[in-house]
């Protein structure tokens, strides 16, 4: 053990190791989030779900892989060729990095940045620069608008995420995410920030793009949004991209508000795990029980309400400290 | 460049929220309709012309393919005309059947609505619950019918067999169960903030412009004018129930579902009465030898009676020369049929007007600046089947 410790220590090998098992990672929980996601709307339909394809179904997300990577790549006339396939790599960029500064366990981090949460906040804005190409490449027009909804979303949505956690580092004067962890030590944020936890939660789900915020890709208006034109794999690392950041943004919450990977009796990592796929599944039930909101509601929400909430949740965090 | 600030948009005619074969080319001016243009015909069958090359009987199948969610209203218009034209008196416990079965149609049709329509505002899980029921609705009618979406069971005449014992018993239960299971769809929808925003103050059409549209059914009545064929002129003995008719006020989308909510409490309330009311007695025309074939039994042991059978099966019968129309309330609106018949065993023309194809005229006016995601609400509120606007 303490060799590894050792060699782990070496910065290179500590960052290859980092990243394979952060892709291994990144595969897996998209393997394991499809199969939930299918069990858990089912469960909520009066249906089962899967449960042909290996024990409760757990081999199907394997098979459909399978499938889809045995379809032909489709590539529509007129698309714009290298912004069309660079759409869907891209995505993964900000993806991997998150992974890299969150800590699933006190020694499991891949590295401890301290300007962490910056790191995954700027990279994740990222992600609407692959949808835009997306969108922009298909030469198409459900795609274009599913994009350019997209991109109002995340500007709109990703200040009041931003200004949610800002309240919280106010707290702890660090942008570490370690040091956010270990400040909970005694009581989790959530019960100190319950507001700036519940903007942030509703932020989160709006920047993954899923129901109710699911406007992007909204089917019953614009077919299937910006991942329309594309097939086979392509259309997979779409899907996988958006199961990972389900579980990232469910990660930073248990990290900033639930106390991180702290818990008694379980090792911290279960513990970490338990949390965010807590969140994941809170997430996934919104999906199957509520409608979808109106884009300018959807606007409105943050720009009206959750904005102007979260500069009042800072003033007051800000005035409590100094008193 | 030109200079242009709208985009033109095709949606449909495959779209997962048009709700079949519908197009629309929409203008768009940003998210907002500036023009928008219904196309229709994708499922046309030439059902009105083929009904001129069967006989009357043999043209009542064709119905059931109209508004494939409401067969047996289908069925029970079209045969109402053709009894109109044959002047035909009907038992009393045919008629009261025909009501409980097309009461049980109008559940069944307002539960798939509900589901498709909040399956289009993004509340997927609802149309599984609505699903579930309209399942025993219909298995309920298969019971009686022995078919699913296309029952064919109401004849010229009467009803083609009697109900089996089964029959009202699983009904009674069904209907004791629903008000419960609409309960909960309510406590998914109703009040809720998300479900509001999307549908309250959506594409509102005042009761002016929907009655200058022609506009009928729960759309209208949204609205706030108090028209329901089963009470303006009412048919097949709807005289002898006791129900209300729910109004609207601001004619909204919300407004609409609601109406469809409380609709189908009124029905089961219908439904109610026609199982205490239910006479018992023939259930076809009895003065009628030409029109209604004779008992099974009979026509195995009396000569006179297969001969009649025979001849019924095989040329159908003769209305006099004349045209006769009769509508009905469907779950859609105002069903009518219009037949004219030259005196021989076909029909000279038979003309349907459906609710969906003249409620779907006012879509344009409806979505007139409204938002992309509104379009599909107010495609949804209407209800449309285009099995019955192409025909």
């Amino acid at each position: 053990m303490e060799q590894i410790l050792k060699i782990l220590d070496i910065e290179g090998v500590r960052l290859a190791v980092g990243l394979l098992a952060v892709f291994l990672f990144v595969v897996v929980n998209a393997l394991i989030l499809t199969w939930a996601e299918r069990k858990v709307a089912g469960h909520m339909q009066l249906r089962i779900g899967p449960k042909e394809v290996g024990p409760y179904g757990l081999i199907q997300p394997l098979a459909d892989a399978m499938k889809l990577l045995g379809k032909e790549i489709i590539t529509p006339r007129n698309v714009d060729k290298p912004i069309f396939y660079l759409g869907p790599i891209m995505i993964f960029i900000p993806v991997l990095v998150a992974f890299v500064v969150i800590p699933f366990d006190s020694y499991l981090q891949v590295r401890d940045i301290n300007v962490g949460i910056l790191v995954i906040l700027a990279f994740s804005s990222f992600t609407v620069l692959s949808i835009l190409m997306a969108g922009w490449g298909s030469n198409n027009k459900y795609s274009l608008i599913g994009s350019i909804r997209s991109i109002a979303q995340s500007v709109a949505y990703e200040i009041p995420l931003l200004l949610s956690l800002l309240a919280v580092i106010m707290m702890t004067n660090s942008l570490s995410l370690k040091d956010v962890v270990v400040a909970q030590k005694g009581i989790w944020f959530i019960f100190l920030q319950p507001v700036a936890f519940i903007i942030y939660f509703i932020a989160a789900v709006a920047e993954t793009n899923r129901t109710p915020f699911d406007l992007p890709e909204a089917e019953s208006e614009l077919v299937a949004g910006y991942h329309t034109e594309y097939s086979g794999m392509m259309f997979a690392l779409f899907f996988l991209a958006e199961y990972t950041n389900m579980f990232i943004v469910s990660a930073i919450t248990v990290t900033f508000f639930l106390g991180g990977y702290q818990g008694p009796f379980l090792p911290g990592i279960v513990w970490f795990l338990l949390k965010s796929y807590f969140l994941v599944f809170v997430m996934m039930w919104f999906r199957w029980t509520f409608p979808r909101v109106r884009f300018d509601q959807l606007l409105n929400i943050s720009w009206k309400a959750l904005i102007p909430l979260s500069f009042i949740n800072l003033l007051v965090t800000g005035g409590l400290l100094k008193l | 460049m030109a200079e242009s600030r709208t985009m033109t948009i095709n949606m449909g005619p495959q779209h997962p929220a048009t709700h079949g074969v519908l197009r629309v080319l929409l203008e768009l001016d940003g998210e907002n309709v500036a023009k928008s243009e219904p196309h229709i015909g994708y499922l046309h069958r030439g059902i009105e012309k083929l009904f001129e090359s069967m006989t009357w009987r043999q043209g009542l199948p064709f119905t059931d393919r109209l508004d494939y969610t409401s067969g047996v209203s289908n069925n029970l218009a079209y045969c109402l005309a053709v009894e109109k034209l044959l002047d035909l008196n009907i038992p009393k416990r045919a008629q009261y059947l025909r009501v409980m079965m097309s009461e049980l149609q109008r559940i069944a049709a307002h539960l798939l609505w509900l589901g498709t329509h909040a399956l289009d505002l993004g509340a997927m899980t609802v149309l599984f619950y609505t699903f579930r029921e309209r399942e025993t609705a219909i298995e309920i009618l298969e019971l009686a019918t022995g078919a699913r979406i296309t029952p064919s069971f109401i004849r010229i005449g009467g009803l083609a067999d009697d109900i089996p014992d089964t029959f009202l018993p699983r009904l009674s239960a069904f209907i004791d169960e629903l008000p419960q299971r609409i309960d909960d769809y309510e406590t998914l929808l109703t009040n809720n903030p998300i479900w509001k925003r999307r549908t309250v103050g959506v594409t509102p059409m005042s009761a002016e412009d929907c009655i200058n549209y022609g506009v009928t059914g729960p759309v209208l009545r949204a609205s706030g004018v108090n028209y329901d064929v089963r009470k303006a002129y009412p048919y097949t003995g709807y005289e002898d129930f006791d129900f209300d008719i729910p109004l609207g006020k601001n004619g909204d989308v919300y407004d609409r579902y609601l109406v469809r909510l409380i609709e189908m409490r009124q029905s089961i309330r219908i439904i109610r009465q026609s199982i205490e009311k239910l006479p018992m007695g023939p259930i076809a025309a009895q003065d009628a030898p030409q029109v209604v074939p004779p008992d099974k039994k009979d026509v195995q042991t009396d000569i006179a009676s297969l001969i009649r059978h025979f001849k019924i099966m095989q040329e159908g019968f003769e209305p006099p020369v004349g045209e006769a129309y009769a509508s009905i309330e469907s779950s859609k609106g105002e069903l009518g049929f219009y037949v004219v018949s030259d005196g021989s065993n076909k029909p000279y023309r038979v003309r349907v007007r459906p609710p969906s194809f003249v409620n779907l005229g006012a879509l344009p006016k409806m979505i007139d600046g409204a938002l992309v995601a509104d379009i599909v609400a107010a495609i949804g509120s209407i209800d449309i089947v285009l099995g019955e606007i192409d025909r």
